[in-house]
């Protein structure tokens, strides 16, 4: 099957990004077609490639990151959501005149027609947030 | 490429204490451009997104409930709203927007697009859908 | 047709296991998971709720949250069938949707 996945909370302070990547991994291992995952609302700050968790937790991005530079999963933060929380990538801070960006590797900034496409083109959509 | 869908958004989050409502309210107004058929759902806390009233100059953020209006117009016309989570919190009908749209379909004539539906029509509708959104 | 509910939060926290329990059709499937593993173990406030929907509801949990979270199988409802991310995934594709209570 292709599965859309949906990850509506950010890093660490909920376990919505753990979960949803577990479940990737999961529906990947078994043969599914994860295409994309879709981060709104604070799960565009999975996307920062900034975070300095302690060495003995799990770097989240970074599991993340793994599955589109192993996997080709399209992790695809959405603009609007990200514009607001200040995740940006380097295109988007020249664009908007900001000193830096911190996309990490793997993630694209899109728009949230994104998230739509997903839902036409996949046979099931899991949601993962608060 | 793909038949067209049902889409729904459910919304169960009260407005402007979290981001979720209006968040999902900006994926509705892109979402229409699809084409697809969608409907949102408005339970438990979800219904007070639909009060009318909302001024939001006091909390100094924007009131974005006028944009439920706008929606008629990109055919965005099923607000089914659950009749037991407005009777819970105290609401009628009468404490929500009026929000309509031109049927095509009838000469134009104007129709509201809040459809109060029970808890039982409410499962039956979401047990109909193809995609649900959860914000 | 079907539904997989997908109920992460504790029912003591908030009534969205209540709420979607309220919505479920015959033929559906509840998982809870995250903090929402809490609405399975039995005795509690929710559990008259959960037992009258299990049976025309299949109810499921994750086995890795309740672990984690220190709960015995053995406490929980009647019924409750304890899972992998593995019978998760298969959940997903068994049902025809999948419906987050968030």
């Amino acid at each position: 099957m292709k599965i859309g996945v949906v990850v509506n909370e950010g890093p660490y302070t909920h376990q919505a990004a753990d979960s949803a990547y577990r479940f990737v991994k999961a529906a990947l291992e078994k043969g599914h077609e994860v295409s994309r995952v879709f981060f709104y609302h604070d799960g565009v700050n999975v996307a920062t490639r900034l975070t300095i968790p302690p060495q003995d937790e799990r770097h989240i991005q970074k599991n993340w990151s793994a599955l589109a530079t192993e996997h080709g999963v399209d992790l695809v933060v959405c603009i609007a959501a990200a514009q607001r929380r200040g995740i940006l990538d380097a295109n988007e801070a020249n664009r908007q005149g900001k000193d830096a960006n911190n996309l990490a590797e793997g993630f694209r900034i899109s728009g949230l027609g994104q998230l739509i496409e997903m839902g036409v083109q996949t046979d099931r959509l899991v949601v993962f947030g608060d | 490429m793909s038949d067209t869908k049902k889409f729904l958004y459910v919304n169960r989050k009260a407005p402007y204490g979290t981001i979720y409502a209006l968040e999902s309210l900006e994926v509705v107004l892109i979402g229409a451009a699809f084409e697809q058929d969608v409907a949102l759902a408005f339970l438990d806390d979800g219904v007070f997104q639909l009060t009318k009233g909302q001024k939001t100059d006091g909390i100094g953020v924007k009131n974005f409930s006028p944009t439920f209006r706008a929606l008629g117009d990109y055919d965005v016309n099923k607000f089914y709203v659950e009749k037991e989570s407005l009777e819970e919190r105290g609401l009628t009908e009468d404490d929500l927007q009026d929000i309509t749209y031109e049927d095509e379909n009838d000469d134009w004539a104007e129709k509201p697009s809040i459809r109060i539906v029970t808890r039982a029509e409410m499962a039956d509708i979401m047990a109909d859908q193809d995609v649900v959104l959860s914000f | 047709m079907s539904t997989l509910h997908l109920v992460n939060k504790s029912p003591f926290e908030t009534g969205t296991l209540s709420s979607c329990l309220k919505h479920c059709k015959a033929g559906d499937a509840v998982l809870l998971i995250e903090d929402g593993v809490y609405g399975a173990i039995d005795g509690s406030s929710i559990s008259g709720e959960v037992k009258a929907t299990v049976g025309d509801v299949a109810l499921f949990v994750l086995d890795g949250d309740l672990s984690a979270r220190g709960i015995d199988a053995g406490k929980m409802v009647n019924g409750t069938k304890s899972i992998g991310y593995d019978g998760f995934v298969d959940l997903v594709a068994e049902h025809d949707r999948t419906m987050s209570w968030l």
